[in-house]
């Protein structure tokens, strides 16, 4: 039974114990995933400290489980994009993390070749579009990417995230605009980690539910449990369902929390280190998941070490790659400004 | 007896085809009637009678074409004094600053030998404007337009004109009012290798969406080592139109030309405006093309051939000359060539560049014709700080700084905001006397 997909709602009316809306591949997957970027942040935050990465580094601890959760629902050919949060969103799209910690140490063999750094990686294969470093930008290309889908009606989805500090910005209601006047297959998911930097959402939206915030254009809108791998699923599952059949975009809240400082440079002066801990202990997305395997799908202690360990070592080459691949040539300056196609005026493409 | 006269119904018509008269001889018309309908180069208007009286005589029959601005069209028995009729929603006319009226080709005499292209045909900026973007949309279902009025308004300046009737709405897609959106859009569109044009109005809008043209389309390529590049379009009009004043007058030729990852064309003539706007849907990378309202309306010889296409990057010697280098682009280059005309006949051989391209810029051609004329003027509608002109300038001291007989002088727009006064207006913008002048300067005569 345990092995079979199963569906059911995890709402609020669920009784307590009942099944799972999920397969134990699929969870096997989620605490995998979500284990490999908590690791991989980690490693990210020491190297980091040792002065390793430098410039900006935007860790993605304790929000795992809504891109997680959401790649669950995606097939090949959908689209990713998101802000400079950016380092879960690639490993889960499937982003080697070799090439996301050599990006990060600024190496040849990153992403960028080292010219993108934390907030600027990509890749066309795994259908992630970046990684942006201007807040709310990605929004307007997320539509674009969505739109490319409606184009080209290949019924691929584009999913567009962004914080609950970027949601505030114009570009976002002329995106949800357009995404609703051209039923764009796009899913806006707002990771609302309650601080936009070191305003909290109180502070910086009239609109106490975001999940409303594209109802002016009809866009249906759902507040989720982003702490829950599960429940993101499950939203994801009718979002997908309803961009694939062409009835426009989608938006999520995600209710999320992140642990870390808005960068590695922030002192979280802002809030309580209570406040933190209580949602460790109490909310912790990886937490959940291992329990969950354990006491309803039976996994054993032994089997989750099995991946703990194979995580372990992914994060481990990583770093290691990180700190041995070499810095790009200085010949790399002059590179990737223009793409030199003399075919255009030959005639060809 | 007064006489009604042919309106202006946009600040830069010249003229219009008198469509239809709503009115018959001996009608009475009140003020405020429809009298007659007007097509203009960019759309079909409507003209209330200022005055009442009588229709007592049409001078123009309805169906006449280039009907120029100021013609008496008809006359009207009764009236007082008001003479003209008023356009539904428009103000009058204004005299254009420096160019060439429509009705005379302004097309250069070839002095540097180009690729021979063959034949041509006379055909305004508008028209070549139109068909490059229906020859690449027909050679490639990538390609498609979007921006404000291009589809059922057929162009807010008819560049579209009929496109929408050929390629259909999924390829000429009207857009909201929503520059900094519907840009982003595109943008991203582009990063999945479509290859969108993007429509603006005018490039004064341009600034909504600036960030997603610099941030987004021309830097992707460089931060994703090469992997994410941006196929795209921005085109429109730019620079200064005629009496729209400071916020609808701006050259942004600079702005875009500082930043690396794009390139931007700025075409004068039919043929430049068509080979190279072809030349910039093909390009895989961002294309900044800058046209003018002005120019849009005016005719040049252009090559007919199917495959005619200009490369992004090259300039082009539109006039050969000895004594000095006058360097502009866009309407100045018309500019340019009437003050060679003028200074043709006051013994100075003037040869002048039309730059086409502003990044890359062709310094190439320029250290070329300055090595033999040892002197520069620059010419630009836009602001002198940090400027093309500016620019250009440098480019030559860096170059070719021994080979100049003179200081290089700028002739720029004033570094003002564009006034609406008409006699401000033109003060603010370059004049003939000013080239003259300047080429005077350099040649110490």
């Amino acid at each position: 039974m345990a092995e079979t997909a199963t569906r059911k709602p995890r709402g609020k009316g669920a009784p307590k114990g009942a099944e799972p809306g999920i397969s134990k591949p699929e969870l096997t997957r989620a605490y995998r995933d979500m284990l490999l970027i908590r690791r991989f942040e980690e490693k990210a935050g020491q190297l980091y400290g040792m002065g390793l990465i430098g410039g900006f580094c935007h860790l993605y601890i304790g929000q795992e489980a809504v891109v997680v959760g959401m790649q669950l629902c995606l097939k090949p050919g959908d689209q990713v994009i998101t802000s400079y949060r950016d380092h879960g969103h690639m490993l889960a799209t499937g982003m080697e993390a070799r090439g996301v910690m050599a990006e990060l140490t600024g190496r040849i063999g990153g992403y960028s070749k080292g010219k993108g750094g934390s907030m600027h990686m990509f890749s066309r294969e795994k259908g992630f579009y970046g990684g942006h470093g201007i807040v709310g930008a990605q929004v307007s290309l997320g539509a674009g990417l969505a739109f490319a889908n409606w184009y080209r009606e290949d019924g691929a989805v584009a999913v567009t995230y962004f914080g609950e500090g970027a949601s505030n910005q114009g570009q976002v209601y002329e995106s949800l605009n357009l995404a609703a006047l051209f039923k764009l297959p796009c899913i806006f998911v707002i990771e609302n980690n309650k601080y936009g930097m070191g305003t909290s959402v109180d502070r910086a939206s009239a609109s106490k539910d975001l999940s409303k915030n594209g109802s002016p254009w009809g866009i249906p809108g759902e507040q989720v449990n982003g702490m829950d791998v599960i429940a993101v699923r499950e939203a994801g599952e009718r979002a997908v369902a309803h961009c694939r059949a062409g009835n426009g975009p989608y938006l999520l809240e995600m209710k999320t929390y992140r642990y870390r400082g808005h960068s590695m440079s922030d002192p979280a002066k802002y809030r309580t280190r209570e406040e933190v801990q209580k949602m460790r202990e109490q909310n912790d997305c990886i937490e959940t998941a291992r329990r969950l395997l354990i006491e309803q799908f039976g996994v054993t202690e032994a089997e989750l070490k099995v991946i703990d360990d194979e995580v372990k070592a992914i994060v481990q080459d990583s770093a290691d790659f990180a700190q041995t691949s070499p810095e790009p040539d200085e010949s790399e300056l002059w590179t990737d400004v223009l793409i030199d196609d003399a075919s255009v005026v030959a005639g060809g493409r | 007896m007064t006489q009604i006269l042919m309106p202006a119904l946009s600040p830069t018509m010249t003229e219009g085809k008198l469509a239809r008269w709503l009115k018959k001889e001996g009608e009475t018309i009140k003020a405020g009637d429809v009298i007659a309908e007007i097509e203009t180069d960019k759309a079909t208007m409507e003209v209330e009678a200022v005055d009442e009286g009588t229709l007592t005589a049409i001078l123009v029959p309805e169906g006449t074409e280039g009907v120029s601005v100021n013609t008496p069209i008809a006359e009207l028995n009764g009236g007082a004094t008001a003479a003209k009729a008023a356009p539904a929603a428009a103000p009058a006319p204004a005299p254009v600053a420096a160019p060439a009226p429509a009705s005379v080709p302004a097309q250069p005499r070839a002095a540097v030998a180009e690729k021979d292209w063959g034949p041509t045909k006379s055909i305004t900026v508008r028209e070549a404007l139109r068909d490059a973007m229906a020859v690449e949309m027909r050679a490639s279902k990538d390609v498609f337009l979007i921006g404000e009025e291009v589809g059922q308004y057929q162009g807010a300046y008819k560049i579209s004109q009929g496109l929408l009737d050929e390629f259909g709405p999924k390829r000429v897609i009207d857009m909201p009012i929503t520059e900094h959106g519907f840009t982003g859009m595109a943008v991203g569109a582009a990063m999945t290798g479509l290859r969108p044009i993007v429509e603006f109005m005018t490039f004064n809008f341009s600034m909504q969406a600036i960030d997603q043209i610099i941030n987004s389309a021309a830097k992707t390529l460089y931060m994703s080592g090469g992997q994410l590049g941006c196929p795209i379009v921005f085109r429109g009009a730019n620079g200064a139109a005629s009496r729209v004043a400071a916020q609808h007058s701006q050259c942004y030729a600079s702005w875009y030309a500082h930043c690396p990852g794009l390139k931007v064309v700025a075409p004068w003539s039919a043929a430049d405006a068509k080979g190279l706007l072809r030349a910039a849907i093909r390009d895989p990378n961002p294309v900044i093309f800058l046209e003018n309202e002005i120019l849009y309306g005016q005719s040049f010889e252009m090559p007919v051939a199917d495959d005619f296409i200009l490369p992004i990057g090259k300039a082009k010697v539109e006039r050969e000359g000895t004594d000095v280098t006058i360097v502009a682009f866009s309407i100045m280059v018309g500019l340019a060539m009437q003050a060679a005309d003028a200074l043709a006949a006051q013994g100075i051989s003037a040869e002048v560049i039309n730059l086409r391209s502003l990044r890359p810029l062709d310094t190439e051609t320029i250290v070329r014709s300055v090595k033999k004329t040892n002197r520069l003027v620059t010419l630009e509608e836009g602001w002198p700080f940090a400027g093309i002109g500016s620019e250009v300038a440098m480019q030559i001291m860096e170059n070719c700084f021994d080979d100049l007989d003179a200081p290089p002088v700028r002739v720029h727009g004033l570094d003002i905001p564009m006034p609406y006064a008409a006699n401000l207006e033109k003060l603010a913008l370059p004049r003939i006397e000013q080239v003259i002048d300047a080429a005077k300067r350099v040649t110490y005569k």
